[in-house]
């Protein structure tokens, strides 16, 4: 079967890939475009490893058919930060020692923005309940936590 | 003299007899003078670990003992 | 042990030099790299849990277009040979074994056959293409079935070792059993004024490391070959990949990537053999990684088991008498961390009377992998809540009964040394001490306590540290960096040459970059590789002694060294003190390049324990239960990054409390595993959890220049009985059954109302 063309924008730039019609966008993401920062945990969106922003709203990228990125525009870890300053979000997982072995952090990094994007000052208990999509299993979530609320206040400084 | 401390699992080879006080400067001498004096641990000695002085060793090799060491012989066990 | 010491470094927070890359997900772990040329590697697995191969056809999948190599364990050697895995030497037979069946398929998703193609689909395709004839035998899917009279048996060759019951003879699937005794138990049960026994059962549970195994291979035309892969130990994986693929060890080199997690489940081997086979037989790069459902059902769980405890007190408290008798699941070959269990189930009480049996069963489940203190969390699960039942009958608070009884230097470990400085005291009495254990609790709410042993690992390890012209240093470890240990040795090497941690890199080399060392696991990696790396970087700063005697021109001996200075004797003339920019500058002048290194086998050494306070809020209506507070104490030695061993604690916290609360293997009655993956596989998520607070004691181990003690995993080992703990306060059932999902709460609660109504 011939491969699907896919015309895309990623991270604010122009993309296109090659893909299977049965392909994930992950896949994609991954093989056809060189950008390894989204990971694949479990392929059944379980793990929240692969989130990236798909219009503005956080998905698996997993679950999503790398053909339906045809014309829409996305985001991944890799479009986060600008030319050398890091986003709040990383400087603060930084800062909070919020990671361990890592693998976790670009999905929680992700889906973080795309909590503090629709909520900027949320409680604790909204965080946590905000990244539940997310599986971290080396932190127990703590220092995570921490980050994202510190985060959160240092954004609204700045927006205000 | 070091007094070598066996484990349940070893004394059925030596009659019954769980401390054993032996003259060795180093560990291997102090393995060959106890199969020396009890046949039947040849063989049974190279699977566990010895605690010298309070230490852990899973791989003995040649430790040195002091004249009055404790050695206890301790099944090996392996972390994650 | 020198008298204690003013640090500049240790104990700092620096950010690790390696967060960019993670937080920026450039960092490289073991599925994100393609080489040039790769094919894509699958296996096929069992559909069986016991069975026995009459036939493997691979014809179909050989002539499948794009399919360049087909193997099955008739491409691999037969290999005896024994070879060391962690702290004890393993049959690497079984491992092989493991990695590819060769005659009988133990256990649902055993690799039987494996392909390399061009693409994924394809690969997968041919695999399913590869016709296998199986005998299927009937499975064995508990220690109880395992052991009765009639069951199948999975080795018909296995002969109990160690000390075998006293009626075990013919054939069995028990792999080994071991005693530890003293004193006289009976008389010592004769004696106390109150005896408990309960038996326990945990299910089988998974590390869960969310980055699933991944690996690519290289075999060239004159047989020398590189791997790629994330792993805890490269050195393992060559000599172990070597043996099974039937390699030369020599012409192997092991690269590890960044890892995802490990826990202990990554210090074997399962996919690189594999690839290496696949490899030479392609003579193209292989790359192969696992999906989560492989991972579940083809890696290495930890044991289920069923333990049964009876402990023996007198009316003040006073522990007299202790016996237990543990079974553990192996999964399909020998090596259940059964022994390590009856090592630790006492270690924290000083008891004159015991008789502990340990059991290693075969069943048909994936052949269980080391996860966190392998063997402790499951003993401490059944003797602590013996212990919290002891508390509540003699109505002693149970920190004070566990002080009553607590080991300290000096007291006999039940396995037969004395302990040195031990901190257990020191982790109760703050717990004891701390507003967790005196606040209030709400309705619903109960509140557990436990304490938990691991020994801590030592064993070789390997470092070197370079200087640079500029006076920076670069540090290297064969060490794989789970948890942050690369922030920890830069700290150590800024802190012994007085250079900033930021002038310090500090790398993972691979096999042929790194002088050998042992694992990352074991707790081992910042007391055993801290030392080589504290002492690589002492002879760094020897050899810039003796640049500076050099140049001052006076005798090596009389330069001293301060606060980041070599320092000439008194009245020297033309010489003041020179930092170790200024003297690297000179390397070249004085005698070339610096490089300091050291290489050692350490011993276990610097055993600790922790105590962990729950409180549980559980929803009778529902069995749902919810941590509200929970707070880690923990006996650190010394902290070189303390939040990095905060990390630590409150990782394996909630590794524990997972376990305890919701995680296990669910089998259907074929041995097929029902739940292989994150929705129904319930791991914690944020929701689940309070913040975790941690206290940290010190009680510096003798043997390490700055008195670290391992901390990865002593934090597992609390949390199964002080959540059970907690749950018998909130609901007045005492649960022995893991885990306290919602339906099991609920059932006992039910149950108990009902009996209540009648009462």
């Amino acid at each position: 079967m011939a491969k699907l063309h896919i015309e895309t924008t990623i991270n604010g730039e122009p993309a296109e890939f090659l893909c299977d019609p049965h392909e994930t966008l992950l896949s994609a993401l991954r093989t056809g475009l060189g950008l390894t920062g989204t990971k694949e945990g479990c392929a059944t969106g379980d793990c929240g490893a692969c989130s990236i922003l798909l219009e503005g709203r956080l998905v698996p990228a997993c679950l999503v058919l790398a053909a339906e990125a045809q014309g829409r525009a996305m985001t991944t870890i890799e479009g986060l930060s600008r030319g050398d300053t890091l986003h709040p979000l990383q400087q603060k997982f930084l800062e909070h020692a919020a990671l361990q072995c890592g693998i976790c952090t670009p999905g929680f990094i992700v889906a973080a923005k795309a909590l503090l994007d629709a909520k900027p000052n949320p409680t604790e208990e909204e965080v946590r309940y905000g990244l539940a999509g997310n599986l971290c299993r080396c932190t127990g979530y703590d220092k995570i936590i921490r980050a994202v609320l510190d985060a959160a206040s240092e954004m609204k400084g700045t927006t205000a | 003299m070091a007094t070598v401390h066996l484990p349940s699992g070893l004394t059925r080879h030596t009659g019954g007899v769980d401390t054993i006080e032996v003259d060795a400067a180093r560990i291997p001498d102090l393995f060959a003078a106890l199969c020396d004096r009890f046949p039947l641990l040849a063989g049974q000695l190279n699977d566990m670990a010895v605690a010298i002085d309070g230490d852990i060793y899973a791989d003995p090799g040649y430790q040195p003992l002091r004249a009055d060491s404790e050695v206890h012989l301790v099944p090996r066990v392996a972390g994650g | 042990m020198t008298a204690p010491r003013e640090f500049k470094y240790v104990g700092t927070r620096p950010i690790r030099h390696d967060g960019v890359d993670k937080v920026t997900g450039r960092a490289s772990y073991g599925a994100d790299v393609a080489w040039p040329g790769m094919l894509h590697g699958v296996v096929l697995r069992s559909p069986h849990a016991h069975a026995r191969i009459v036939k493997i056809d691979t014809r179909a999948a050989e002539a499948t277009p794009g399919v360049h190599a087909v193997i099955t364990a008739r491409d691999l050697p037969e290999t005896s040979a024994k070879i060391a895995i962690g702290e004890a030497a393993v049959d690497l037979r079984d491992i092989a074994d493991n990695v590819m069946a060769r005659t009988k398929v133990l256990y649902h998703g055993h690799a039987v056959a494996a392909v390399a193609a061009t693409t994924l689909d394809i690969a997968r395709r041919a695999a399913e293409a590869i016709a296998v004839v199986y005998e299927v035998l009937e499975p064995v899917m508990s220690v109880d079935r395992a052991i009765a009279a009639g069951a199948p048996i999975l080795h018909p060759a296995m002969k109990t070792t160690g000390t075998p019951a006293a009626d075990a003879g013919g054939a069995t699937n028990v792999a080994s059993r071991l005693e530890l005794k003293r004193g006289d138990v009976d008389a010592g049960f004769a004696a106390a004024d109150l005896v408990v026994e309960r038996e326990f059962r945990t299910p089988m549970v998974h590390q869960g490391y969310i980055e699933p195994h991944a690996c690519i291979a290289r075999c060239g035309e004159d047989g020398r070959a590189v791997v790629w892969c994330t792993t805890q130990g490269p050195f393992f994986v060559r000599d172990a990949s070597a043996a099974i693929a039937g390699l030369d060890p020599a012409h192997l080199k092991v690269i590890p990537s960044e890892i995802g997690g490990g826990f202990g489940g990554k210090i074997v081997v399962y996919l690189e053999p594999l690839a290496l086979a696949l490899s030479r037989k392609a003579q193209r790069p292989v790359k192969m990684v696992m999906g989560r459902d492989e991972v579940f059902r083809a890696t290495g769980p930890t044991s289920g088991s069923r333990v049964r405890v009876k402990l023996g007190a007198r009316r003040d408290g006073t522990l007299v008498a202790a016996s237990a008798s543990l079974w553990y699941e192996a999964g399909a070959y020998a090596g259940s961390p059964a022994g390590a269990g009856a090592m630790c189930a006492l270690a924290a009480y000083k008891i004159p009377n015991f008789f502990i049996e340990a059991h290693d069963v075969v069943v048909n489940k994936p052949k269980v992998a080391a996860y966190r203190a392998p063997g402790s969390p499951i003993a401490a699960f059944a003797v602590e809540s013996v212990v919290d039942e002891i508390a509540r009958e003699l109505k002693i608070d149970p920190i004070e009964l566990r002080l009553r009884n607590a080991n300290a230097e000096g007291d006999r470990a039940p396995y037969g040394p004395k302990y040195g400085p031990i901190g257990l005291t020191q982790v109760l009495e703050a717990a004891r001490n701390h507003p967790h254990w005196r606040a209030p609790l709400g309705a619903n709410q109960g509140r557990g306590v436990a304490v938990g042993f691991w020994f801590n690992a030592g064993m070789n390890s390997s470092a070197t540290v370079t200087l640079n012209g500029d006076g920076s240093a670069a540090v290297v470890t064969g060490n794989p960096d789970i948890g942050g240990t690369r922030a920890a040795q830069a700290i150590m090497v800024a802190e012994e040459l007085g250079i900033p941690v930021e002038r310090v890199r500090s790398n993972v080399g691979d096999t042929d970059g790194s002088g050998y060392t042992d694992v990352t696991g074991g707790s081992r990696v910042c007391y055993a590789t801290g030392m080589a790396v504290i002492r690589a970087a002492e002879d760094a700063r020897e050899q810039l002694k003796a640049r500076a005697a050099t140049i001052w021109n006076v005798s090596r001996e009389a330069v001293e060294w301060h606060d980041g200075r070599a320092v000439p004797p008194e009245g020297t003339e033309k010489a003041k003190p020179m930092t170790v920019a200024e003297l690297a500058a000179e390397m070249t002048h004085t005698g070339g390049p610096i490089v300091g290194r050291a290489s050692l086998y350490a011993p276990m050494a610097g055993p600790a324990f922790g105590a962990h306070i729950c409180d549980l809020e559980v929803d009778p209506e529902t069995g749902r239960s919810q941590v509200v507070r929970y707070t880690v104490f923990q006996d650190v030695g010394r902290a070189v990054h303390p939040s990095y061993v905060e990390g630590q604690m409150q990782g394996g916290a909630a590794q524990g409390i997972g376990w305890a609360l919701n995680e296990a293997y669910v089998y259907s009655a074929d041995g097929v595993m029902e739940n292989a993956g994150f929705l129904d596989y319930r791991m914690p998520v944020a929701s689940d959890l309070p913040m975790i607070e941690t206290v940290m004691v010190e009680v510096a181990n003798p043997l390490h220049p700055y008195g670290v003690r391992g901390v990865g995993e002593v934090p597992i080992v609390p949390p199964l009985a002080a959540v059970a703990n907690a749950m018998r306060d909130a609901t007045g059932i005492r649960f022995t059954e893991l885990p306290l999902s919602p339906p099991r709460v609920l059932e006992a609660i039910e149950a108990a109302d009902a009996v209540a109504v009648q009462a």
